[in-house]
Order: structure tokens, then sequence, then C-alpha cells
């Protein structure tokens, strides 16, 4: 589904990503994991089309496609969501205005007539109960006002509106409690299944317990430096990212 | 010869045609007018209040001027539909500076004792009442522009609400400009609320020829004890266009008191509002909303006279700017000595949406009270690029998105306007404005310019 091929990525003349290799199967979950400062949301933004990541060098052929010749509304699109890490406060822009805006947005790139108003709120109403989220939230302003789990709890409301093929989902873990965190993660796995995969991009570990992921990914100074199964993780859980850090350095 | 003398000049010829069955009280108004201009004469580019608009230039044009109103046969319904059709409203019309009101009454006296139609015809037949409010709230020392248009002024609305009477529709006042030539006018209202009384008013302007016209007026609105008036401004004059409006407001004991501005189109636009706030525990709210692209110049200044304790005021003004266009906020707060306990708020907020439009923002706060609490803040910034890319990361195109935020932006200021059919109608002619699908002759049927 998705193949990143020496991917290299600048912020203005800073080298962030220095040749990343990836390779995402549908039905599959990939978790990045490493140390802050790594290049962990640069990747996921690099992904998304964020414009001021400048790619200097490499691929990223997501179904087939050049991706970086997409704008950032055409891969969402095509099938692509981020999970954001800082869901933005749009004050002004209704919740319920900005997903119709963007169901029917989706509908019209795939020649499809907008969903009629009591669809819509139809399912609303049912993508609601995924995440628990509050009704109260969806007559609010765009991330307004939401404290730090309705704002990821959103997120994830949000992909189950979007039925994404690829999602990834940046630090959504940071600032979660232990039972927000459950309800986002059975979010998440709910949606999962063998068409679609997920890229979780996470600091911690703790994520990891209940999504549980077939690959893990550890991204150091902008490359992946180690990738391996669940143990991966727990392994990262237990001695830190001292060792591998070490272990490349070393080898630099 | 300098502009200055070219309309004093004007004055003086036609001393005689101005104002020819004026009562004593209205020439002698007249005359300290035209004294007033003389020594003023037009601001000049040094003067800090015109810093950012320079209108001697405009005034010095080629422009026609009528003493009397010109006989234009036209039938409304033919070559105008209103911007805000849904509204039921008294409707007056006004062209060129003149009521126009064929076949009908030139002033209304309707049975609970409200009168309303031509200021000029008021002038007339209720001289006393008249001259107890005109020229007393707008002295022509104060502002050049008050001065030209109380010596030039031949007519205009007059509206009067007695003690206690709620007008139970608003009266919507739609300035027509029509001429063959480049056209100057000077028209005046006069609004009148006595104590209790509650009135709604809504001024709309439209230009239905392509010639350039030149607009001075001036509205004088008096709002008596714990009187409530709604008074809303919508500009949409075409951008070959200059307008001065020049509105002037007092308010007695516990009067309320909503203004509002919205600017959609017009060429060179100034707006000077000034509140008196003449008795204790007075309420006000100044909105101003407008939105410019080509080079089209809008200029906003207010000042919000605390003259009595416990008075409070707020004032929210919000642009947004593309193009070579200019926007200017100049906005004072000035509260006297004696204005303890005073709330005064004013919050102004642009946006540039290119690199070449330009925004001056001022506020001012005079304290000159101990016991206040007032604020002020201004911010001049781009459309938020990180809230435009989330709504692209949830497929919204670019386009789109730019246009949510707008509507943001301008939601906050129309979200405060109280009727509601017209917040509704304003949300759309805002929106059509933002999108350019509201041309300036969408309201006019002669096509002439398509």
């Amino acid at each position: 589904m998705l193949e990143i091929k020496d991917l290299k990525v600048n912020i203005e003349d800073k080298e962030i990503l220095k040749g990343i290799n990836l390779s995402v199967k549908a039905g599959e979950v990939h978790a990045i994991m490493g140390p802050n400062g790594s290049g962990k949301s640069t990747l996921a933004s690099a992904l998304a089309g964020r414009d001021y990541f400048n790619i200097t060098h490499g691929k990223i052929i997501y179904e087939g496609k050049d991706l970086t010749e997409l704008t950032p509304e055409d891969r969402a699109r095509e099938g692509i969501f981020l999970g954001f890490q800082y869901p933005v406060e749009i004050p002004g822009v209704s919740m319920v205005n900005f997903l119709r805006t963007s169901i029917n947005s989706m509908r019209k790139y795939r020649g499809q007539d907008p969903l009629p108003a009591g669809d819509f709120l139809k399912l609303m109403r049912e993508k609601k109960k995924i995440v628990e989220i509050d009704s109260d939230l969806t007559n609010r302003s765009v991330n307004e006002g939401f404290s730090g789990g309705e704002k990821k709890k959103n997120e994830i409301f949000q992909m189950a509106l979007l039925e994404p093929k690829l999602a990834i989902l940046d630090e959504t873990d940071s600032g979660l409690d232990i039972d927000a965190l459950r309800i986002v993660s059975n979010g998440v796995n709910k949606l999962r299944s063998p068409e679609n995969a997920t890229i979780i991009i996470t600091h911690y570990q703790r994520l990891l317990d209940y999504i549980v992921p077939d690959v893990v990914h550890v991204l150091y100074k902008g490359r992946i430096v180690k990738s391996g199964d669940k143990s991966l993780a727990k392994e990262l859980e237990e001695h830190g990212y001292e060792w591998i850090k070490q272990e490349v350095d070393a080898n630099a | 010869m300098q502009t200055l003398d070219k309309y004093l000049e004007l004055f003086q010829k036609n001393r005689k045609q101005i104002g020819k069955d004026d009562p004593p009280f209205m020439k002698k108004l007249r005359d300290t007018a035209i004294a007033s201009f003389r020594q003023s004469g037009f601001p000049g580019r040094k003067e800090e209040r015109y810093r950012y608009t320079h209108l001697e230039p405009v005034f010095d044009g080629e422009l026609s001027f009528d003493f009397q109103p010109r006989q234009i046969h036209f039938d409304d319904d033919e070559i105008f539909s209103c911007d805000v059709p849904l509204l039921d409203s008294m409707v007056v019309t006004v062209l060129n500076g003149f009521f126009h009101h064929p076949g009908k009454e030139a002033l209304t006296r309707l049975d609970n004792g409200i009168i309303y139609g031509s200021l000029k015809e008021a002038i007339g037949q209720y001289p006393d009442l008249v001259k107890k409010f005109l020229g007393k709230n707008a002295p022509t020392s104060d502002e050049p522009f008050v001065a030209l248009n109380t010596a030039f002024s031949q007519d205009g609305i007059f509206l009067y609400v007695p003690e206690g009477v709620r007008m139970e529709r608003p009266i919507q006042i739609i300035n027509l400009l029509l001429s063959d030539k480049n056209h100057m006018v000077h028209h005046r209202n006069l609004f009148v609320l006595e104590s209790n009384a509650v009135a709604q008013v809504i001024i709309c302007d439209h230009t239905l020829s392509p010639h350039m016209f030149l607009t001075n007026s001036v509205t004088e609105a008096y709002t008596g004890e714990n009187a409530d008036l709604d008074l809303l401004r919508l500009q949409n004059e075409h951008n070959n266009s200059c307008q001065v409006t020049n509105t002037w407001i007092s308010q007695e004991r516990h009067s309320r008191c909503q203004h509002g501005t919205i600017t959609l189109h017009g060429g060179i636009v100034r707006n000077n509002l000034r509140i008196n706030m003449v008795g204790e525990g007075a309420e006000t709210s100044a909105l101003g909303l407008f939105l410019t692209d080509k080079m089209q110049q809008v200029d906003s200044y207010t000042v919000i006279d605390h003259r009595k304790p416990q008075c409070t005021s707020n004032q929210y003004y919000k642009g947004v700017l593309d193009d070579i266009s200019t926007g200017a906020f100049n906005g004072k707060i000035h509260v006297h000595p004696d204005a303890q306990k005073t709330e005064a708020f004013q919050t102004n907020n642009n946006i540039l949406l290119s690199d070449t439009a330009k925004m001056y923002t001022k506020p001012r706060l005079e304290i000159y009270a101990d016991d206040v609490k007032c604020s002020h803040g201004a911010t001049v910034g781009q459309l938020d690029e990180e809230a435009l890319f989330y709504l692209q990361s949830r497929g919204i195109s670019k386009e789109e998105g730019r246009l949510m935020l707008m509507d943001a932006f301008t939601w906050d200021v129309i979200s405060k306007i109280k009727h509601p059919s017209l917040q509704e109608r304003i949300t759309e002619l805002v929106g059509k404005r933002l999108r350019g699908e509201l041309s300036r002759c969408n309201n006019c049927a002669m096509h002439c310019q398509e």
C-alpha cells in the first residue's frame, strides 16, 4: 500500500529525514517509535503533505501513485488520514459544517452526490459511539475549548467517519489519561480491517499494549535504525532508547 | 482655485437656492456651518484624523450637484431589487439625497405618533421639533465634513418616535444614486427617539449608474432615557464611488444603542462614528465589518465619549483585505472625569489576504476617571495556516478551506446583529462577497455594466 524509498526531507536548510525506507501492506499496523527530535512527526507531516517540509530526495509511493505530486486535500481524498499530535482549534467553524464539508469533498472526488442531511446525522450518531464522544462536542466549533483527551477522541471520531485506507496517528497517546487511552485504542482497533493499514507514531510503548503492531520501527536521527516485531517495543520500554543510540552512534 | 474656495463660491452663488424655504434657524445653522468650514477647510494630509484617507482631491473633481430633486422617473421595482428583500420593513427611498415619494406623502404621521419621511418637509411642518435636535449633536466645528453637509444638505430622512412607542417594524432607508454624470450628494438624516422608545433603522446604499458618486452624509440620532436604537448600515456602492458618512449619536440615561456598519463594496469609504453618552448607565455597541479588494479604501474612525458614570461600550471591528486595498481603523475611547464605573472595550482584528494589502489600526484610550474597566486590542494577520492545513488534511480544498476560515472570521461580527432575518441575509451577502459572487450590480436590473 505504501512504499517509502530513501526519503530525505528538509525543514528550511536542515535535513531532518536522512533516507527513510518503509513498506506498509494492507492489513498491517506499523509502530514508529523513537526519542524526541528523531523526525517522527516530520515523517507524518511529509506523508500528509504539509508544505513547509521540503522533500529533497526519494519517493513516496501510495497505491501505485507518487504521493508527492498530490495536494494535501487529494491525499486525504485518496484515503490517507493524519491524526494530529496537536489538533488545531478553529473558532467559528462548527464541527457539523466541518465534517459535512469534509465528507462531501471526499464524495465529490469519488463522483458521488453529497450525503443527504438525514444520512449524515445518522452516520455521525453511529460513529460517535465508537469513540464515546460527547454529543455536545459536535455542536461546538472545531476543537475549540476541547480538553486534550477530547481533541484526540475527536481525531479518531473523524477517522471513523472518513474511513481511511491508511491512517497515520501522530502521538495520539500523548496527554491521554488511562480511560481516554482505552477509548482511543478501542476506536482504532474497531476500525482495523484487512483492507486498511495504520501507522502509529509514538514515544511510549504504552499505546502498543492496546493496539498490537505487526512491525515496530525505531527512528533515530532521521533514519530507521531498527525494525522488529512487537517484542522490540517491550525491549525499548525496559531499556529505554539509550542502547540503540549507543549502537547507532558507535557505528557512525 | 483651491478646493475650499470652490465650495465657498458654490455656496455663496447658490445661497438663495440652498434651502430656499428654510426657516430662520436653518439659515443660521447653514451660515454657522459654512463659517466653520471656511475656517477648517478640507483636512490636509498632515492631519492625523485623515492620515490614511485624503479626500480633498475627490471633492475637487468635476461633480454636478442638485439644489432641487431631479425629476427622474423610474419604477423602483423595475430597476432595483432590494438586498434584504425578506425583511418586513417600512421602506423609504432616497434618490440622490432627496426623499423619493412619487404619489405618496412627503411626511407620514402614524396614529401612534411616529413621524417619518422627508427631513425637508419635517423642517417645514414641525420646525420647533426639528430645531430642538438638528445640528445639536453634530456640531459643525468638530468635523469639516459635518460642516460641509450642514451647509449644503437639502433633504434626507426624518424619523420621530414618541415617548414609550415601540416601532413594530424596522424602517429601511434605501439610498439610490442615479445620474448621467459624475455627481455629488449631501444628505442628512435625523432620528429622534423619545424616552422608552424603540426603533430599528437599516440604511442601504446603492449606485444604479456607473458614474462617479461622492456622498457626504450626516446621520444624527438622539436616544432618550431608556430608549433603544438599533442602527445598521449596509454599504454596497460601486468601486468608482466615494462615501463619507458621519454618524453622531447621543445617548441619554439607560438608553441602548447598537450601531453596525457592513461594507461590501465602495471605492473610498470613510465612516465617522461618534457616540456621545450624556446620561448615566447608557449602553452601546458598535460593530464594523469590511471586505475590500482591488483598490478599495475603507477607513473607520470612531469616538466613544463616556461623559457620565456607569456607561458601557463595546466596539468590535473586523476587516478582510485583499489585492492592493487599504483599510484603517482609528478608535478612541474617551472617559471623562465624571464617568466612574465605565466599562469600555474595543477590538479590531484584520486579515490580510495578499502581500500588498495594507491595514492601519490605531486604538486609543483616554481615561480621566480612576474607577473604570477599559481594554483595547488590535491585530493584523493572515489566515491561520495551521488551521487551513487541518481542513485540507480532511479533504477540503484549499480554496474552500480559506472561505470557511473567512466565514468564521466574519461570523464573529455578524453573529452580533440582533435581527435574525437580517443576520441571515448579511451572512449570505458576506459569504457571496467573499466568494466573489456578489456583483455590485446584483440588485440592479438595468444591466448597464454587463
